[in-house]
């Protein structure tokens, strides 16, 4: 199978699990959000879809980069790497949505909220990314 | 019972494809956002493939009256395009582009023990802790404020 193709096919894979949470449980498929709210205070029913549905993709998503031989590491650099954890969580916890939430959710319906995000992220990591491995030559 | 069970394998099924569409190899997500360098078009195959699948399976599922498992769709109703939106949406895309993970990835990258993915995940989990607690304190004295204010 070509390279295309099965980024297509994990896309629509992504997809039909976002359009599965809404069908059944009746929530958007957003990671970060789904992570914050582990840590409100809230009802054990609110916190065990959300403890689930991070147990399944931790432990399948796991499994299948295994079995994909998977195990390529970030090449930023510890500090960096660190740096960039701290703003990935401070900037989806501001803006309410990253990828998963804004992107393939988001636009999915619609949202013009998400569709500004979505060009906004874009744009700032693709500044981040020219900057950093052609202009100064690989800080990251 | 159900609604957890359903939780887990759509859980299941999101990190399956993202390990198949390898988003969570951060070399395939910064040759993608390289647009000026070494370009790589996967993730664009990837983001057509689920939103193309949302727009339409959201459209289908949501002319339900109400979910299988849940007593209601819980869906964003915040329309306003806002500065937090906007900076927290660009303060994403920086720490996207330095690493190469967005949250989702970088769980699947713990689960497989890929240390780079072990020591992004608390890091990632501190920036939410720090955002809430900043955003807490601002409101707090926004409160105190209009309270002392209805007070003169």
């Amino acid at each position: 199978m070509s390279s295309w193709f099965v980024a297509l096919l994990g896309g629509v894979l992504i997809g039909l699990s976002a359009a599965g949470l809404l069908l059944f449980n009746g929530r958007i498929a957003g990671i970060s959000g789904i992570i914050n709210g582990l840590r409100r205070r809230s009802s054990g029913a609110e916190w065990a879809w959300r403890a689930a549905f991070i147990a399944g993709l931790v432990s399948a998503g796991g499994l299948a980069m295994h079995l994909l031989h998977q195990a390529t590491a970030s090449p930023a650099r510890l500090p960096v790497l660190l740096l960039a954890g701290v703003l990935v969580g401070f900037g989806t916890s501001l803006g309410g949505g990253c990828t998963s939430g804004h992107g393939v959710c988001g636009l999915g319906r619609f949202s013009r909220r998400s569709f500004v995000a979505v060009l906004t992220f874009m744009a700032s990591a693709i500044v981040t990314v020219l900057l950093t491995h052609h202009l100064f030559g690989g800080a990251a | 019972m159900k609604a957890v069970l359903a939780a887990l394998l759509c859980g299941a099924l999101f990190g399956i494809g993202l390990a198949l569409a390898r988003m969570t190899d951060p070399t395939v997500v910064i040759g993608f956002l390289d647009v000026f360098g070494d370009f790589d078009p996967t993730l664009a195959f990837v983001l057509c493939g689920a939103t193309l699948t949302t727009a339409v399976a959201f459209h289908v599922v949501t002319r339900r009256p109400r979910p299988v498992v849940a007593a209601e769709f819980l869906l964003p109703a915040t329309r306003t395009i806002d500065l937090p939106l906007v900076l927290g949406a660009a303060i994403f895309g920086v720490g996207w582009g330095l690493a190469g993970y967005c949250p989702g990835p970088a769980l699947v990258g713990a689960g497989a023990g890929v240390s780079t993915a072990l020591l992004f995940l608390p890091a990632m989990i501190a920036g939410s802790i720090v955002h809430r607690v900043l955003a807490a304190l601002f409101s707090g004295r926004k409160e105190s404020r209009e309270i002392s204010g209805s007070q003169s």
